[in-house]
């Protein structure tokens, strides 16, 4: 009976290992992981092309995260991307002058959303929107623009302009 | 003693005519319970039955001896269902084995005691799980019931002692002991014992011919008793059948087969190497097979 | 030559078959299958774990050196676990369960049959499909994945461990990036499924092998032999016939 039991014990144990690891991948490792754990604010920013950039893609001041993209949409208007940032409640301090970049992280990375620390004395707070902002650099724009020559780069843009839209 | 056969596990319980008609040893004495008509199989191309006609009675202990590989062990296999034979009949208590399905034949298994040829201990468990194993698979007892039955048969083998050693800690005799108190744990109705003398010493012989004897005589329990030793069979089986050559050669109770009536008995209960009964497995001719001959 | 081999897939297929019917009385033996859980699943994690955490620091040495090349090194979190989640965790952890439990399965199954285990058991009124076959299986379909997951987990510590730890990369790069660019459902589950069908291959060729193995030693030496190979193989062409045609 005792051995019985051991074997129970330890199966128990062997799945709990296996749901732990489970969990583990799913929350820690993948995009999971970048949906806001505490409260947050809201801020907007707008940016004429967005890239590959996605949804819960991180938002980092100084490299560091402070938030996440939490929505991207079209302004039906004046066709414009409108990002929505979610940023942690903890970085209040932000000022709201700070200009929103999208960049690359590495030459083949992720796109993520920069901030650049304004000199405002006022902070950002729920709702306010991002005054300065630069868009993602495509790389084929880039590719076309500096090494090819400016040529190239007129029927690439209106592609990858499309494909930007197509994500919106 | 007689086992619960009110506490059947899942549900599986027995049709009410069937049972009696296997459980309830009646008076008479010759109703049969195995009826096999016309068997013939044939395994790799060899001939091991070829018309066997054989009736084992209810409430008996039927002998069944012949050469070494005559095929009295694939004769059990045909009873019980393991080994479908090329023709003929087969009736355990009135049905046809080889027509049951599943459920039905796993039912009817359910009331034989089989010992194995080999044991065929589940090398798993200890000596008290095997024995246990039938009981733990189909009944659903207290524990404290189980230790007391398995306790029970484990005495009557003159192992309670060895209960929580495993298979393989185990001598042959013992084994076979064990093997043997696993197929009565249940009380079935038929136990079939494929050898069950083998490698016991005088002491153990006498008591398990004394405990087939008792369960037969107390229980009235069918036996089918496959062995070698003749001294033995003799004072437990009421009726002996020799099988040899693929058909029974004769038949009939010990006293009679052994003052050799007939030139297959006599050749058969004296051991001698010449006779109609084959020492011989089917060869070539020997001095050929030596390179001897011209 | 290739008909025996039709043979043999079409009899293992039927064997899945039986099986499947004989899952439902299986439940009865739930005792059993907890068991098998433990041997074909506690008992691999030590040889799980071990490979996992070496495959994850090899993964993270080459890849670092191959995205240097690209100035890429960022993305090395992302791509080490891309590639243990969707194909190096499943698969290798087939691998390494056919050879660790798969043989065991075929071995002792094969041993149950020559000593006659699985008739007395039949004569005993136990179906040894459903007290016997049924339970590993199911104990395999349950444990691949879970043991995939711990040689994932321990494959990310690894090539953390050498990317990070040893190499030098930032260790806030290495993760944000890989949680960017890791999703669950079709990165983590996707490689969880498809442990579950290595599992379901592995054990299916493991009993199978085992039950019909011919009762001598060498038969039982061969049918393990059988089922790495097998095992190995189907896990490969199933893992390219899922990624190409299911994700
Ligand atoms: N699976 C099998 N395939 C082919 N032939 C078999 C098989 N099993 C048994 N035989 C053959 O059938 C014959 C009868 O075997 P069986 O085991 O029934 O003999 P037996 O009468 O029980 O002998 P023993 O007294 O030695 O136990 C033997 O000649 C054997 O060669
Ligand atoms: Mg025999």
């Amino acid at each position: 009976m005792a051995q019985r039991h051991s074997f129970q014990v330890g199966t128990g144990l062997f799945i709990l290992l296996g749901f732990a690891a489970l969990a583990y991948l799913a929350t820690q490792t993948t995009s999971l992981a970048n949906y806001r754990q505490g409260p947050s604010y809201d801020i907007v920013a707008r940016f004429t092309n967005i890239g590959q950039l996605k949804l819960r893609a991180p938002v980092k001041v100084a490299g560091v995260r402070v938030g996440s993209v939490a929505g991207i949409a079209l302004e039906p208007d004046k066709l414009d991307a409108r990002v929505t940032l979610s940023i942690d409640d903890r970085y209040d301090k932000i000022p709201d002058d700070s200009s929103a970049s999208i960049f690359t992280s590495g030459l083949l990375g992720d796109q993520y959303v920069a901030l650049q620390p304004g000199g405002s004395p006022t902070n950002f707070k729920g709702g306010d929107e991002v005054v300065l902002t630069q868009s993602s650099m495509q790389l084929e724009e880039l590719i076309g623009k500096y090494l090819v020559g400016g040529d190239a780069a007129k029927p690439k843009s209106p592609d990858a302009a499309a494909s930007g839209d197509k994500k919106e | 003693m007689r086992a619960f056969p009110a506490v059947r596990g899942s549900g599986k319980v027995a049709d009410p005519d069937e049972s009696d008609s296997m459980n309830v040893a009646t008076g008479q004495q010759d109703e049969i319970l195995i009826r096999i008509r016309g068997l013939h199989t044939v395994l790799n191309g060899k001939t091991i039955f070829d018309g066997v006609d054989l009736d084992i009675p209810r409430g008996r202990v039927t002998g069944i001896m012949g050469p070494s590989g005559t095929g009295k062990t694939t004769l059990l296999r045909h009873i019980t269902g393991q080994l479908a034979p090329d023709a003929g009949e087969i009736l355990v208590a009135g049905k046809s084995v080889w027509k049951l399905d599943r459920e039905a034949l796993f039912e009817l298994r359910e009331k034989i005691g089989y010992l194995f040829q080999n044991s065929a201990l589940l090398t798993d468990f200890s000596v008290f799980e095997n024995v246990a194993f039938p009981l733990r698979q189909h009944m659903k007892l207290p524990e404290e019931l189980v230790r007391n039955i398995v306790f029970t048969k484990l005495q009557a083998v003159g192992l309670r002692g060895a209960a929580q050693l495993m298979p393989s800690e185990l001598s042959g005799g013992m084994i076979r002991r064990v093997a043997l108190a696993r197929a009565i744990v249940r009380d079935p109705m038929l136990i079939i014992y494929d050898e069950p003398f083998v490698g016991l010493d005088p002491i153990a012989l006498n008591q398990i011919v004394k405990l087939i004897r008792t369960l037969n005589d107390t229980l009235r329990v069918t036996a089918i008793l496959v062995a070698h030793e003749f001294s033995a069979v003799r004072r437990v089986a009421d009726h002996i059948h020799l099988l040899a050559g693929g058909k029974i050669v004769a038949d009939g109770a010990p006293e009679t087969l052994a003052r050799g009536a007939t030139p297959w008995t006599r050749q058969f209960f004296s051991g001698e190497a010449d006779g109609p009964v084959p020492f011989h497995y089917p060869a070539p001719d020997y001095a050929r097979q030596l390179g001897l001959s011209a | 030559m290739l008909a025996k081999g039709l043979a043999q897939i079409g009899a293992c297929g039927l064997f899945l078959v039986q099986i499947l019917r004989a899952l439902p009385r299986s439940l009865r033996y739930l005792r059993e299958t907890v068991r098998q859980v433990f041997f074909v699943g506690a008992m691999s994690l030590t040889i799980i774990m071990i490979c996992g955490l070496f495959v994850g620091m090899v993964l993270g040495l080459q890849l670092y050196h191959t995205l240097s090349i690209f100035g890429g090194t960022a993305a090395l979190g992302t791509v080490v676990a891309l590639s243990l989640y969707r194909e190096l965790g499943p698969v290798v952890t087939a691998l390494l369960f056919a050879g660790r439990a798969g043989t065991s399965i075929t071995a002792e199954i094969g041993l149950m049959r020559a000593t006659d285990q699985l008739d007395a058991m039949e004569m005993m009124a136990v179906d040894p499909l459903a007290y016997v076959v049924a339970p590993r299986f199911l104990a395999g379909v349950i444990a691949m994945p879970l043991l995939a997951c711990v040689f994932n987990a321990l494959g990310i510590f690894g090539a953390h461990l050498v990317g990070v730890n040893w190499l030098g990369l930032d260790s806030g790069t290495f993760w944000s990036n890989m949680t960017s660019g890791v999703d669950v459902w079709t990165d983590v589950m996707n490689g969880v499924w498809k442990s579950a069908v290595f599992g379901a291959v592995c054990t299916l060729i493991a009993t199978f092998q085992g039950y019909t193995t011919p009762p001598t030693s060498e038969g039982v030496a061969y049918a393990t032999t059988r089922t790495v190979v097998f095992s190995s193989i189907a896990t490969l062409a199933i893992d390219f016939v899922m990624t190409a045609f299911l994700m």
